[in-house]
């Protein structure tokens, strides 16, 4: 029973990551309709930024250096992300629907290959948290896990707090119900989609460090796997929808912890949680938290 | 006027293009470039594979990030067909014919999903096929693969009294085929299914109004375009002579959708271009490279691709019905 509850926590842990990371496929999917295929590299560029920072920082005391980790991570993506949007999205507003994939298709290229000509192999993250672990009643955590688990909590509140209560976020979700009347009442609709990119690359840069400091090691192809099972997860709790990704990263998570514990090989576990994927799918066409919206001619 | 074959319509320049096909590889052979017949022999599978994307993608409208399972099923079909000792000419429509029944079983619970949800879900049954064929040691050998040329059961294959083999041989075999795929798609694209398909792509509310039974047609172009990949993959398996999960990856999926796009959704000699496209790139570049810059190459087929999506978002030769409409909009908003 307290193996079975341990591997539910790591599910949660990884989980959490899973939704840090889908929220930002979410919410540009939300406004844009878009598969942004080139967030996986941001994930990724925000490990490779945060391990620099921590290789430059090294010497710094205490915290210091795994906080500026993070910021440069998360700032780091953030402004990628909106270069990028500018440079390969932004000309494609009215292009024809996949056009703007097969853009995000080449920009995941670029970076993946941009840091293969930089650093082409496994590097060790430093890890900086001990690995102590924390007894909770009969089961054991550990302490990365639990800066894993209160990092993308908050993280999730904060952002909640912003869509919710702030008028920016009001305005992000007058886009995403429908673009062309957000634009009639005044709302800067091109600085809503940038400030878009800008908050999901935050997370997913965020993300990115928490997985590598989860796993030690980073590489230029870490981001696909994870993006994968994160697009995953947006789509399970109903794309477009923000606490939709958070259920769907957290369940996505836990089940694949628990098809670990039934199924001892672990490549069995991928089969596990898109069979629950494509299960869910047949029986609740837009995710769990979507809503059955009419179509419209 | 003959609509029906509106692609050969004007018949002078693809004689001319099979021509060329033909010729290449005699040009090729004797000199230091005869691996380009390998390549370009790889290309025409891409090219058979792209045009069956292409039936969904295109025609119908709906994305499907997982194609390439179903050429793994082809591919592995016929390598364990031809272990058993099934002839080559045997072989290959029965790898179709399997190929086309999973898609179908496949296709049955989940071809009411719209847009996005309908890509996940293939490039789910993508990944799921790819970890199953890894893993199912007793049938695929798992990741170590298929090897045809250990078994002695495996016969040559026979075509009249001549044996193919060489590059050459399947060069030509692959170029028959993408032919009759290049046929079989604008016959297709218009006939009744064909105009059923685009009425969907357009918009499924309309056409649904017009009584077409959307579920079924799509089915009808989702079956269809998986007899595609199962030829290829049939092929494939034949000319390697080895198949491993390796080669069946979710990028290769993605690269699928790539050429279709680039070329020009739903447009046949748009659809062949971007096949070529994608899978001589980075070929060139390797050549046109020096061996210094060789790794970079990749990243500069990604610069491509973004420039090729900025400035061609209808793609590379677009088909003609779409962007016409393309443009009839962009009129309607100029005008208002």
């Amino acid at each position: 029973m307290a193996n079975l509850i341990e591997q539910l926590l790591n599910g949660l842990t990884l989980g959490s990551i899973y939704a840090l990371v889908a929220l930002g496929y979410t919410m540009v999917y939300g406004i844009l309709l878009m598969i942004n295929f080139a967030h996986s590299e941001i994930f990724m560029a925000g490990a490779f930024l945060g391990w620099a920072a921590l290789i430059i920082t090294r010497s710094l005391p205490g915290p210091w250096g795994i906080l500026i980790a993070f910021v440069v991570g998360m700032l780091g993506c953030g402004i990628l992300a909106v270069g990028i949007e500018k440079a390969a999205y932004a000309p494609l507003r009215r292009a024809p629907r996949l056009a703007p994939l097969i853009s995000a298709i080449g920009v995941s290229i670029i970076l993946q290959n941009a840091v293969f000509l930089w650093r082409n192999d496994f590097l060790a993250f430093p890890l900086v948290f001990p690995q102590v672990q924390i007894p909770v009643g009969s089961v054991q955590l550990s302490l990365i896990q639990l800066v894993i688990l209160g990092t993308s909590v908050s993280l999730m509140i904060l952002l909640w707090l912003f869509v919710n209560k702030t008028r920016l976020g009001q305005a992000m979700r007058a886009c995403s119900q429908d673009r062309e009347a957000a634009e009639l009442v005044g709302i800067p609709v091109d600085r809503i989609i940038s400030m878009t990119f800008f908050i999901g690359a935050v997370l997913g840069g965020a993300a990115g460090i928490l997985f590598s400091l989860y796993y030690g090691s980073i590489k230029y192809n870490m981001g696909f796997v994870p993006g994968m099972k994160a697009f995953t997860a947006a789509v399970l709790g109903g794309i477009g929808n923000v606490p939709g990704a958070m259920l769907g990263g957290v369940l996505l998570g836990s089940a694949e912890a628990m098809g670990t514990a039934f199924l001892p090989e672990s490549d069995w576990k991928d089969v596990f949680a898109f069979g629950i994927l494509i299960l869910i799918l047949i029986f609740r066409p837009r995710g769990i938290l979507g809503e059955k919206t009419a179509d419209k001619v | 006027m003959r609509r029906s074959l509106f692609f050969l319509q004007k018949q002078w320049p693809i004689f001319l293009v099979i021509l060329a096909a033909i010729l290449i590889p005699l040009f090729l052979q004797k000199t230091s470039y005869s691996y380009l017949i390998r390549i370009l022999g790889l290309t025409g599978l891409y090219m058979i594979m792209a045009l069956g994307l292409n039936i969904v993608v295109g025609f119908i409208g709906l994305l499907d990030l997982g194609f390439m399972a179903f050429y793994a099923i082809g591919a592995y079909s016929m390598a364990l067909l031809s272990r058993a000792g099934v002839g080559f000419w045997w072989s290959l429509p029965a790898c179709v014919l399997i190929t086309m029944i999973f898609r179908l079983v496949i296709g049955a619970p989940v071809l009411r999903l719209r847009g996005d949800y309908l890509a996940i879900v293939t490039l789910g049954f993508g990944e799921i096929t790819r970890i199953i064929l890894n893993n199912w040691d007793s049938l695929t050998n798992g990741p170590k693969g298929l090897s045809l040329l250990t078994s002695d059961a495996v016969k040559p294959v026979r075509l009249a009294h001549w044996t193919l083999s060489t590059n050459t041989d399947f060069y030509y075999l692959i170029l028959f085929f993408v032919i009759l795929c290049v046929l079989v798609s604008s016959r297709l694209e218009n006939s009744r299914v064909g105009r059923a398909w685009v009425a969907i792509r357009e918009n499924e509310v309309a056409a649904r109004l017009l009584g077409i039974n959307l579920t079924r047609l799509k089915m009808v172009g989702f079956v269809a375009s998986a007899a595609f990949a199962g030829m290829a993959g049939g092929i494939f398996a034949r000319w390697e002579n080895f198949v491993t999960p390796e080669s069946f990856t979710f990028w290769e999926s993605v690269m699928l959708v790539t050429m279709v796009v680039i070329g020009g959704m739903g447009s046949i000699p748009g659809v062949l271009l971007g096949a070529a496209i994608v899978a001589l790139v980075p070929e060139a570049l390797r050549n046109i490279l020096g061996s210094e810059f060789v790794s970079w190459r990749t990243l500069i087929f990604g610069v491509a691709l973004v420039l090729v999506a900025v400035f061609r978002p209808q793609g590379i030769w677009p088909n003609k019905r779409l962007s016409r409409e393309l443009h009839l909009e962009e009129d309607a908003r100029g005008s208002t």
